[in-house]
């Protein structure tokens, strides 16, 4: 009765080979390597690139490991994490800006396991070393940034039919537009309510109070998360960061995980800033010097934003945005001809390269002002006077204070702009020597435990504890087997409940092994007491383990972060300790015992 | 090899006032030292900034303070950090400041002091985050009793659901009066493990439970008492060899873990430890109070089975 039919060996067996061939990668590990891809989508991977980075990297006598292409780009194999850096620093200065230079872990094992997708386990940044934000995105700002849109709109729709106002504003996200006449706000209202479907009108003693509805309001919020984090990636990209996480959690906050990142501070900066461009006419009617220092003192003359240039000197700037950063195709630092001073080169596209055209035209003689925004704050930079019709879409920004401001512009205008500012709510970096010392930590708390477990097992359970042994060996080979397939984030946490999950699971086979001794002591034959000592242990081990899985799927739920961790490989866990601990060992012990005809005694100590 | 060869059934559940009134005792105290004292959170719930750094040399714990001090943080806690290498620098949320800022502010700081300072890990968890991830804590605590609880009210029944969450619960008031008495730091981590003692050590209860069941099936004749006498008796050694095999494992963890794992592990061992206790002799007691019967366990299809065998 304690023999298996033949499918269920060979389950046993098949599972176990799995589980053997998932978790190989991970023996031969991974190793630090530079990837490199073209910074563009549309320029095509050459060829000739793997002789190039071959060539540029022997030179400087770096020895490679291995080298190799794939759809991705180019990536480099080396020994060590010292290597790698001078590697990429030697890239970056042979290959220039069409190439992204990137830090990667890439894994050692054979091309035959790589191309059935056994990878070693995704190890997370408390073990490799990176940095982890969490985003909160300002939504407010966002709202107040659509209504201000709506003040231009209603100020143009208003006087394109020709309806007289006397005024229009913004309040919080509410727009008020005042009326001298009852007439002209009834044409207005239906008007507005025809152009504007989004808004909802409240008549309010001779004025319109025009506030978004609930659905527009939750479009321009996923609109604004959205945008941030496609501006996100740009700008990671740019950081040269290989397999970042920029993920959506909940409504308006973003993660961002950057592995291997070393300059958190540069990072921080980049992904906080939030400048995008604004070019805007110079009121140049109203630019006298006693409206000049008029608006100085806060009376601004109407339609009109007041400034101070970088120089120091006042100036009136037209709210109307001729054109904003969104026409960029691409930006890059430099340098004027003639003073030498630095430059951005901005090269707009076909449409924003049309507008310039126009503005520029019109406005022969006059200055236009090329303003910065960042975090809500414009500052001019520049305000060149238009000498003649510019086409081409090919734009110099002087006015720059450094190289390093050139190129930090330079930078954010290529990525794009945050629809909406956001802050850095929660950080956790993890220094490289750390994430290292975190895995060897991990590891010998397993393996030392494992081991005084097998020692215990068998001198009290004689060969029953050694089945027990073996088959908790094999439950650690398909929890690696498992979490390498499923490519779960693997943890500090994750590593110690791996242990402990470890720790829990001989519970079963102690159950087990406990019954069978209590058969045998009532007086059973050893096979029916085998028998019956796994059948009633059953019920008991799957009531137990129901329990902790209730906990360890609370845990995946409401943990954050690390936590997760943990309760992924806890639960994971736990099936896998069901399976080997129940099949698995029954199958050893029905090998072992049940084609016995006779048995004088079991093994049980 | 074999400890427990024991013959004659401990009658555990006449020791019940006993180990109810060293259960209130250990309890109370918890309690109290909770109350006064109260847990020494970590910046997971409170908010706030660590930095860890490392030094080649032994850390100059004065000149590390100096440099924090420099930046206008007079709040940091400047202290070693499982080695003398090693020095950990707490600050705590500061107004107007983002954190993110804050970190950088300091690195540098210490950086201008001696460069060959090395980071190791920056945590830095806003006032809102802290107070989320404490909110979800406590909303998985109550999850996990809840759940834990309805299924033990589903499989066994309501008195055997409601005794097995008092001993647990009771567990973790210990692991959290143990955290509060010596001031070890509290932080996401220890959660974890204190809600996976929590279901660990629910199986030891089920355990019982299951042999207490089956007992009620087979021992027709026995009092109630004897029954869950019995039945610990009976489980005792696979109570005591699991929790062992367990435990090993923990050391391992306390021993070669490091300073992340050693909170981690020392939750553990506190809950294993009062886990075969509170599981088996807080949970069986109450179960009794409780007023737990054959018939409670035994469904009614199983009753009329019984009621038909007999002549």
């Amino acid at each position: 009765m304690n023999r298996y039919p033949l499918w269920k060996y060979i389950l046993v067996l098949t599972v176990l080979l799995l589980g053997l061939v998932y978790s190989m990668p991970n023996i031969f590990g991974e190793s630090p390597a530079v990837q490199i891809t073209t910074a563009k989508a549309t320029t095509k991977l050459d060829p000739a690139l793997l002789g190039k980075v071959e060539g540029a990297l022997n030179q400087e006598n770096i020895k490679i490991d291995a080298i190799f292409m794939d759809s991705t780009g180019v990536k480099v194999r080396f020994a060590d994490a010292d290597t790698q850096i001078k590697a990429k620093d030697i890239l970056k200065n042979n290959l220039g800006k069409d190439y992204v230079i990137a830090l990667n872990l890439i894994s050692r094992s054979p091309s035959w396991l790589s191309n059935i997708h056994a990878r070693p386990m995704y190890l997370g940044l408390d073990l490799r070393g990176g940095v982890h934000f969490l985003l909160q995105v300002d939504m407010k700002a966002a709202l107040d940034k659509a209504a201000d849109r709506y003040v231009g709109d209603f100020r143009a729709s208003l006087r394109k039919e020709r309806i007289s106002y006397s005024g229009v504003a913004r309040d919080d996200q509410s727009i008020q537009i005042k009326f001298t006449d009852a007439k002209e706000l009834a044409k207005a209202q239906k008007i507005i309510s025809n152009e504007f479907p989004d808004l909802t009108l409240k008549e309010i003693n001779n004025s319109l109070i025009a506030t978004l509805n609930l659905q527009a309001q939750k479009r321009i919020q996923e609109f604004a998360l959205k945008q941030n984090i496609q501006t996100l990636h740009n700008r990671i990209n740019e950081l040269g960061v290989a397999e970042p996480i920029i993920q959506q959690q909940g409504l308006d906050r973003v993660v961002v995980q950057l592995p291997g990142v070393q300059d958190t501070a540069k990072a921080k900066e980049i992904l906080g800033r939030t400048a995008t461009l604004e070019i805007r006419l110079v009121d140049e009617e109203k630019s006298d010097p006693t409206t000049l220092d008029q608006a100085s003192k806060g009376q601004t003359p109407f339609g009109d934003e007041f400034f101070m240039d970088r120089n120091g000197q006042p100036i009136l700037v037209k709210k109307k945005v001729e054109l904003t950063g969104e026409y960029i195709t691409d930006a890059g630092p430099g340098a004027d001809q003639q003073s030498g001073r630095s430059t951005v080169n901005v090269t707009l596209d076909g449409r924003g390269a049309r507008i310039f055209r126009q503005v520029t035209k019109e406005n022969v003689g006059k200055r236009m002002a090329i303003l910065l925004i960042e975090k809500g704050q414009a500052e001019v930079i520049t305000a060149p006077v238009i000498n003649e019709e510019i086409g081409g879409g090919r734009v110099q920004i002087s006015g720059m204070n450094n190289a390093q401001e050139a190129t930090d512009i330079s930078l954010l205008l290529r990525a794009g702009a945050l629809a909406a500012p956001m802050d850095i709510i929660e950080e956790r970096t993890v220094g490289p020597s750390m994430g290292e010392e975190n895995i060897k930590r991990g590891m010998h708390s397993t393996l030392w435990g494992f081991a005084a477990i097998a020692v215990f097992m068998i001198i009290y359970y004689v060969m029953f504890g050694g089945i027990s042994v073996v088959a908790l060996g094999i439950n650690l080979l398909l929890l690696l087997a498992i979490l390498s397939m499923l490519q779960a984030t693997l943890t500090l946490p994750g590593l110690a409940a791996i242990a402990l999950t470890l720790g829990m699971a001989i519970d079963a086979n102690v159950l087990i092994n406990e019954r069978i001794r209590e058969e045998l002591r009532s007086g059973n034959s050893a096979q029916a007491s085998i028998h019956a000592g796994y059948d009633r242990a059953f019920d008991t081990i799957l009531d137990s383990n129901v329990t902790t899985m209730i906990a360890g799927l609370a845990l995946f739920m409401f943990g954050s972060g690390p936590v997760k961790g943990f309760a992924v490989v806890h639960v994971l866990g736990i099936l896998t300790s069901m399976f080997s601990a129940v099949v698995v060992s029954r199958a050893i012990v029905n090998l072992v015992y049940g084609y016995r005809r006779k048995i004088n005694k079991l093994a049980i100590g | 090899m074999e400890i427990f060869k024991i013959k004659k059934d401990i009658p555990f559940m006449s020791y019940g006032r006993l180990t109810t009134a060293i259960s209130l005792i250990t309890f109370l105290f918890a309690v109290f030292f909770l109350a006064t004292k109260g847990l020494n959170l970590g910046v997971d719930f409170t908010g706030g900034t660590v930095v860890e750094v490392s030094y080649p040399q032994s850390a100059d714990l004065v000149k590390v303070r100096r440099a924090v001090d420099s930046i206008g943080l007079n709040e940091a806690t400047v202290q070693n950090f499982g080695s003398s290498h090693d020095v950990m620098i707490r600050l705590p949320l500061k107004k107007g400041v983002t954190s993110a800022q804050l970190s950088e502010q300091v690195l540098s700081a210490l950086k201008k002091e001696d460069s060959a300072v090395e980071m190791r890990r920056v945590e830095t968890v806003g006032a809102q985050v802290g107070q989320e991830l404490y909110e979800n804590g406590a909303l998985a605590l109550l999850l996990v009793s809840i759940g834990i609880m309805a299924y033990l009210a589903l499989r066994f029944e309501w008195r055997f659901a409601v005794a097995a969450i008092i001993a647990n619960m009771h567990d973790v008031i210990i692991i959290l009066g143990f955290f509060a008495f010596f001031q070890w730091e509290f932080n996401l981590t220890v959660l974890a493990a204190i809600l996976a003692v929590l279901g660990y050590s629910v199986n030891e209860s089920v355990v019982v439970f299951d042999r207490v069941r089956e007992n009620f099936r087979k021992m027709r004749k026995a009092t109630v008492v004897t029954v869950i006498d019995n039945a610990i008796t009976r489980t005792m050694s696979r109570t005591v060899i699991t929790h062992f095999c367990t435990q090993l494992m923990v050391l391992s963890m306390l021993l070669f873990g490091g300073e992340t794992l050693h909170n981690f592990s020392l939750a553990l061992t506190i809950g294993i430890l009062f886990g075969i206790y509170s599981s088996v002799l807080v949970a069986c007691p109450i179960a009794l109070y409780l007023g737990v019967s054959r018939e409670n366990l035994i469904t009614g299809a199983e009753k009329k089975e019984t009621v038909d065998e007999m002549p």
